[in-house]
């Protein structure tokens, strides 16, 4: 059967996201009526909208073929969306301090020409970078080292 | 006069130093990211927009508004001198900037770009002074139905001018709608889609949603081909025009700023279509159409200043309406919330230093831009080498920093995840993200406004017909709907819109 890769897969996650909303407003919100209408009336309608427009894309896309596209960037997906969830996850005991230099670490191995000590180099100038302009400069309520790590830093560097 | 005292407080709100700083340092960060690749103007003013918040609005409007239309400058530098657009409304730029480029005036290419964009700029600039109060004036009778269908109007206009599939630009918004209703009930406090965690109950942060959909689809398309660029063009010399060049990208620039004052006012991403339409113009009109594609200056010079007048002419809606013309005025919006004012046609007498001030700026931007590209163009082109696999973790964490400094909450971090995972799926099955972000912005306002009318009618929806302007905008979106779907028409869109690819 031949098929549209991207008129599917773009139906399929509309349908999805349709069938999600749908649920969550059908099991837990009030729909109320079209004079009063309830926290559940609005996205009840949008939801029921998306599935229609998302059948509509799979049906479309089915009975033309593929475009040929690049393959994909499994490592640079890999990484760039984890780096935010571990970002979110150590900013609070850690301190942004720390956090950048673990996370740009990290990100630099998301394109393939970074080499281990182009990625040390530019997390320690970027983290000194940042904790420069923003938290001295700019004055962004940030702490530099998080109560993980302070007890050792605030020798060196005091509170931060 | 009205207008020239109002212009007169503007400036002095403009011209004030440390505005004028602002205005410089926004200008020389869009012209950057206008240069650099890989990171659009939408994904750079939503990191910057934290740090902005700690300036007064006035202050933070008017640097982030710098960015914008630097962006815009600084995008065709690299479309004529890399062939690469460094912004999508500079994708027309190249084909004959680079052409000319090729033969050695890429100084005249670059100083036409410039000069026609200053132009362009200060006719919107004046332009945007003219028709912003009287349409804010007629908004202050609109209620609750108008706006609603004000909205619906906008809502169709991005789906008629995004590109490619109408369906799936329509599925966009619906998405963005959805999300935009995550959090707390307006009228009952009941907590939707939020799984019971009280952090996201304030509705998702708008900053992670735009810097997750535009940013990081972004750099993952870029990390998917990662190439050296090639800077042809080392040092550029000879950026005066001669005679015979100004008298021929005269008319071209003059038209160019007259479509793209127009189209830069209608939702969905104005600058991009107007810079396409004004050259489809000038190819068709031009006495010697063959030159087209070998270098043409008309080429260069027609959608420069159309992408120029439709940045600035995109403030209307959203100064004067609350409305966002593109994502990022949508951006713009949301930084105005933050601030504690309330977008919508009372900006205009509540906030005139602000209104003002922004007009004003506008124009001491467009001219230190100039200032900025000519002389600077070499500082420019050295830029251009820098490998992207330095760029990007850099964007990486600023992004984050931005992001998590506005309610140091990991919950938008990740909301950032999330909608980067989303924001590129879809942008690899061919939906754009524009429309999924405005109606991300629309959604909250488009429902309130909705239950409201509702209510004001006691459930009765002819409301909507039978109040005049409601009925007029409702009409006219529907027009618009009939004649995007229109068989003729929708061929024709599919052309103007493959060129782009």
């Amino acid at each position: 059967m031949t098929f549209n890769r991207s008129d599917v897969g773009a139906g399929a996650i509309f349908v999805g996201i349709g069938l999600f909303f749908g649920l969550m407003t059908l099991y837990g919100l009030d729909i109320g009526t079209a004079r009063r209408m309830g926290p559940g009336y609005f996205p009840i309608v949008l939801s029921g909208l998306l599935i229609v427009f998302g059948i509509a894309t799979i049906i479309k896309g089915t009975g033309y073929d593929d475009v040929e596209r690049g393959p994909l960037p499994w490592r640079g997906i890999a990484i760039l969306l984890s780096v935010p969830v571990i970002f979110g996850l150590l900013i609070r005991p850690f301190g942004i301090g720390p956090v950048l230099l673990i996370t740009t670490f990290i990100t630099s191995f998301a394109s393939r020409r970074m080499s281990p000590r182009a990625a040390i180099g530019l997390s320690l100038g970027l983290t000194i970078f940042c904790v420069l302009v923003f938290v001295i400069g700019l004055g962004l309520p940030l702490r530099v080292f998080g109560p993980m790590v302070e007890p050792w830093t605030r020798p060196i560097f005091g509170v931060r | 006069m009205d207008l020239l005292s109002n212009l007169y407080l503007g400036l002095s709100i403009a011209l004030q130093p440390h505005n004028l700083m602002f205005c410089f340092l926004g200008c020389l960060l869009g012209t950057l990211v206008g240069v650099l690749p890989g990171i659009g103007p939408t994904a750079t003013i939503a990191m910057l927009l934290p740090i902005t918040l700690s300036l007064d609005p006035s202050t933070s409007l008017i640097m982030l508004a710098g960015i914008y239309y630097g962006a815009q400058y600084g995008g065709s530098t690299t479309a004529i001198l890399i062939n690469l657009p460094g912004e999508s409304s500079s994708a027309v730029t190249a084909i004959d900037g680079y052409q000319m480029a090729k033969r050695g005036r890429a100084g005249v290419a670059l100083a036409t770009a410039a000069l026609g964009s200053f132009f362009a700029g200060t006719v919107a600039t004046v332009i945007l002074a003219l028709f912003a109060p009287p349409l804010a004036r007629a908004a202050l009778n609109f209620g609750s139905p108008e706006y609603f269908s004000l909205m619906v109007l906008g809502l169709v206009c991005a789906i008629a001018l995004a590109h490619g599939s109408i369906l799936k630009a329509t599925a966009m918004i619906i998405v963005g709608l959805l999300f935009g209703l995550v959090g707390a009930d307006l009228y009952s406090g009941a907590q939707r889609f939020t799984f019971g965690i009280p952090q996201l109950s304030d509705e998702l942060n708008f900053v992670a949603v735009a810097v997750g959909v535009f940013g990081i689809a972004e750099i993952l398309r870029n990390l998917q081909n990662e190439t050296d660029r090639d800077v042809m063009v080392k040092k550029v010399t000879n950026l005066w025009p001669s005679g015979e060049d100004f008298r021929r990208m005269f008319m071209p620039v003059v038209r160019g700023t007259a479509l793209g004052s127009i189209l830069g006012v209608l939702p969905g991403g104005g600058a991009i279509l107007a810079s396409f339409a004004s050259y489809t113009v000038e190819k068709r009109i031009s006495r010697t159409p063959q030159e087209f594609g070998k270098g043409a200056i008309e080429g260069v010079a027609a959608p420069e200043s159309a992408n120029n007048a439709g940045a600035q002419t995109s403030f209307i809606p959203m100064l004067t309406l609350g409305i966002p013309a593109n994502p990022v005025m949508a951006l713009m919006i949301g930084a105005m919330i933050i601030q504690g004012i309330v977008p919508g046609p009372n900006v205009v007498n509540q906030n005139p230093e602000l209104f003002w001030g922004i007009i004003a700026s506008m124009w001491a931007g467009n001219l230190m831009l100039v200032l900025l590209n000519l002389p600077l163009i070499g500082l420019w082109v050295r830029l251009l080498t820098i490998p992207y696999y330095l760029l990007f973790p850099a964007i990486m964490a600023f992004a984050a920093i931005g992001i998590y400094s506005i309610n140091s909450n990991p919950y938008d971090l990740y909301t950032l995840t999330l909608f980067g995972a989303l924001g590129y799926a879809l942008v690899r099955f061919g939906c754009e993200p524009a429309p999924l972000l405005l109606g991300f912005v629309l959604g909250p306002m488009l429902e309130e406004h909705l239950r409201r009318a509702m209510i004001i009618s006691k459930g009765d929806p002819s409301v909507f017909l039978t109040r005049p302007i409601s009925a007029t905008l409702l009409v006219m979106s529907v027009i618009v709907l009939v004649v995007v779907l229109m068989p003729s028409v929708r061929k024709k869109r599919e052309e103007v819109f493959v060129e782009e690819d």
